[in-house]
């Protein structure tokens, strides 16, 4: 594969916008829009494991009102230090806030959602 | 001259062949000694240590000198300090860390790590760490990398294994990029590391230790493992001051100073006399021992002033009086200091001795010397000192200062404070092998007054007095006199005075009585010779009769003969006969 093909997943991927549909709960908030941003370092097999992870559960939990930033720091390596990236693959919840972040493949379907603040820890 | 550079070039030349493999210096003081040139080149070297024992300051130290002095960019990754923390930290020690980092020589990069922040879901690596690294490296062509401390990802990190064989990865390839990189690391418990660290990073080991001895903390450096090269593996103190740290190694191994034959006065005239004439020899070490208040400062002041009035510059460290005290105290033996310290001969540091640790203490003695560059120093009273640390590390610490100050030619007078008794030389012996001239003042008392006598113990290389010598000190100064010494011993002070004045006394009746004796010899002469007058007077008359009666006696003889011989003739006897019998016959008249 070749550099770019995870932005152009990226680029395929539902974008939607916040506000489309009406806030049934005070406190989740479902309506609020998923920034997410998912930290790889070339087109490793693990990166893009993760990417495919993602966007399973992303289509699974917040079909419609996330948004996924794909950032390669083989490309942009200045941009390592604004989050602290150390592990890659990192996935970084920037919006709701706090931000949280998920280390590893996304392989773990359950952390990964709990990680997400999508289920509580049990 | 700069005293240190000749320290540093004396102990590197004498201990340590030329490097084999490539160093990378430092630039930090001493050091660079100890490992004969630096650190690795190219190589990741493990610092470690104990909590609060200087690692971060080494790791910075090293960076900034790099960058400063040595033209190498650095990246200072901290696992543990922000940027600004760290800046500010290392200001203290005059390391302008933002203005290389304005300038593109430093590249400060704070990695944050929170566990409670992170989920794990799956498979990972620390590619991240990687091209962060990297991406700093790069942007300014960094020639050194400090990871400080590193050891952090692991309270960062759930997955030790991965973590593990990340930083393995992160130290070979540290390695490929040809970095010298410093790595440090918390001491453990059992092992060098808490987490053993040391098993990635095996080419140079450097372990930081701060003890506390005696509620003074002394910091020392050890180099553990320097693979492929000679390296001291003692521990050597060292000290983080002013302007960085600073690793004192022990001593110039070799004792090859330049030696001077030059002398210098010590100030007081006959003390000059008893040592050979002209005082000590320029360069050596004195050591002045005495029990309190016997005039140790007395005699150090009179030499500082001596030297400072020909010209030399002096350096006075007092460890017991302020300099003002000082000067005050020595106006009242007529020593005049205050114009000296004015024109800029004679300088005072003057120092609580427990205010630090003796490290510091060398250090700082270490930096005025530098500074000021005296051709004669004193120290007042080293055993002062030795409140600040154990007799092991007080005589390290001398030995340290006299190889500095002989290295540098420089004269040096130690005053030593010893407790009355028999220990007075016994506690000094450890000191006095280092010194090359020993004096000793001491207290006589006696006769309700105590009183002051000097010796010279020893003076190395040259024919010193051997006589004790009273010490007077008076409103003009010092001043040295024969002590009285005779059959009572020897008298000092008042009783020296009454000694000699009871000599005079004495001398004075001996010489009446001897008179007296005079005059009656020649009365009794007198008497004689009127006696033998006398006596020859009736030897002579005696002698008259005796002769009176011989002759009598011959003139009786010469008639009875005559009448013989006329009766003989008559009788017409033998004449022969007769002429032969006369003398046989002397009482002729007797049986008749």
């Amino acid at each position: 594969m070749r550099t770019g093909t995870l932005e152009r997943l990226a680029a395929r991927s539902p974008r939607r916008l916040a506000g489309t549909t009406p806030a049934s709960s005070a406190r989740r908030r479902p309506d609020r829009l998923w920034r997410l941003r998912l930290y790889v370092a070339g087109q490793t097999p693990r990166s893009l494991t993760a990417f495919a992870n993602l966007t399973k559960i992303c289509e699974n939990h917040l079909k419609g009102r996330y948004d996924i930033e794909v950032i390669d720091l083989l490309e942009q390596p200045q941009l390592s230090q604004g989050d602290q990236i150390l592990a890659i693959p990192t996935l970084v919840r920037k919006l709701p806030q706090p931000m949280r972040k998920i280390i590893g493949d996304l392989s773990d379907t359950g952390r990964v959602l709990v990680g997400l603040d999508l289920r509580a820890a049990k | 001259m700069n005293a240190r550079s000749r320290l540093n070039h004396n102990g590197a030349s004498s201990t340590f062949p030329a490097p084999r493999l490539p160093r990378c210096p430092t630039g930090i003081h001493g050091l660079d000694e100890i490992t004969g040139g630096g650190l690795p080149r190219g190589r990741p070297t493990l610092v470690c240590g104990g909590a609060g024992c200087g690692k971060t300051l080494f790791a910075a130290e090293f960076l900034v000198r790099g960058a400063a002095q040595f033209g190498e960019p650095g990246v200072f990754m901290s696992f543990e300090e922000t940027d600004a923390e760290l800046t500010s930290n290392v200001a203290s020690l005059g390391f302008d860390l933002a203005g290389l980092v304005r300038r593109k020589k430093i590249v400060l990069d704070h990695v944050y790590l929170e566990r409670s922040e992170i989920q794990e879901t799956g498979e990972y690596d620390l590619e991240g760490l990687f091209v962060r690294l990297n991406h700093a490296i790069d942007s300014v062509g960094a020639r050194r990398v400090v990871l400080d401390t590193v050891e952090a990802l692991f309270a960062g990190l759930p997955n030790e294994a991965i973590l593990r064989a990340e930083l393995r990865r992160l130290f070979r390839w540290l390695k490929d990029k040809g970095v010298t990189g410093v790595i440090t690391a918390e001491r453990g418990r059992e092992q060098l590391t808490r987490h053993g660290l040391e098993e990635y990073v095996s080419d140079c080991v450097i372990l930081l230790d701060h003890r506390v001895h005696d509620q003074i903390a002394t910091r020392h450096l050890r180099v553990v493992k320097y693979r492929g090269a000679l390296h001291g593996t003692n521990e050597f103190p060292f000290l983080i001051g002013e302007d960085g740290l600073s690793v004192l190694p022990i001593t110039s191994l070799g004792l090859n100073h330049k030696v001077s034959s030059a002398r210098i006065s010590t100030g007081i005239p006959r003390l000059d006399a008893m040592l050979g004439g002209r005082g000590f020899f320029r360069g050596s070490s004195i050591l002045l021992t005495g029990t309190p208040g016997t005039g140790k400062t007395s005699v150090a002041s009179c030499f500082a002033q001596g030297a400072a009035r020909r010209g030399d510059r002096v350096l006075f460290f007092s460890f017991e009086e302020s300099p003002n005290q000082i000067i005050r105290n020595m106006r009242s033996i007529g020593l005049r200091l205050e114009p000296l310290v004015q024109r800029g001969c004679l300088r005072f540091h003057a120092a609580r001795p427990t205010l630090c640790g003796l490290e510091m203490h060398l250090a700082t003695m270490f930096r005025e010397i530098a500074a000021f560059r005296p051709s004669v120093v004193i120290v007042d009273p080293i055993t002062s000192l030795l409140t600040a640390g154990t007799d092991y590390e007080t005589k390290g610490m001398v030995t340290r200062l006299i190889d500095f100050l002989k290295a540098g030619q420089v004269t040096s007078l130690f005053t030593s404070l010893t407790h009355g008794g028999h220990a007075l030389q016994q506690s000094e012996i450890a000191m006095s092998s280092l010194m090359d001239s020993w004096m000793l003042v001491q207290d006589f008392e006696g006769n309700g007054e105590r009183n002051r006598v000097l010796y010279v113990l020893k003076a190395r290389g040259m024919a010193h007095s051997n006589q004790v010598r009273e010490f007077l000190i008076s409103n003009r100064g010092i001043d040295l006199v024969d002590a009285y010494i005779g059959p009572s011993g020897v008298l000092t002070g008042a009783s020296r005075v009454a000694q000699a004045a009871r000599e005079k006394a004495e001398a004075l009746a001996g010489q009446q009585e001897a008179a007296r004796r005079k005059r009656e010899l020649e009365h009794k002469r007198g008497t004689l010779e009127q006696r033998i007058a006398g006596l020859r007077s009736d030897y002579e008359t005696e002698e008259l009769d005796l002769r009176r009666l011989d002759e009598q006696a011959g003139t009786r003889t010469r008639v009875l003969t005559a009448e013989r011989t006329e009766l003989a003739r008559l009788r017409q006897a033998d004449a022969h006969r007769i002429a032969a019998h006369v003398p046989a016959q002397p009482k002729p008249r007797g049986p008749r």
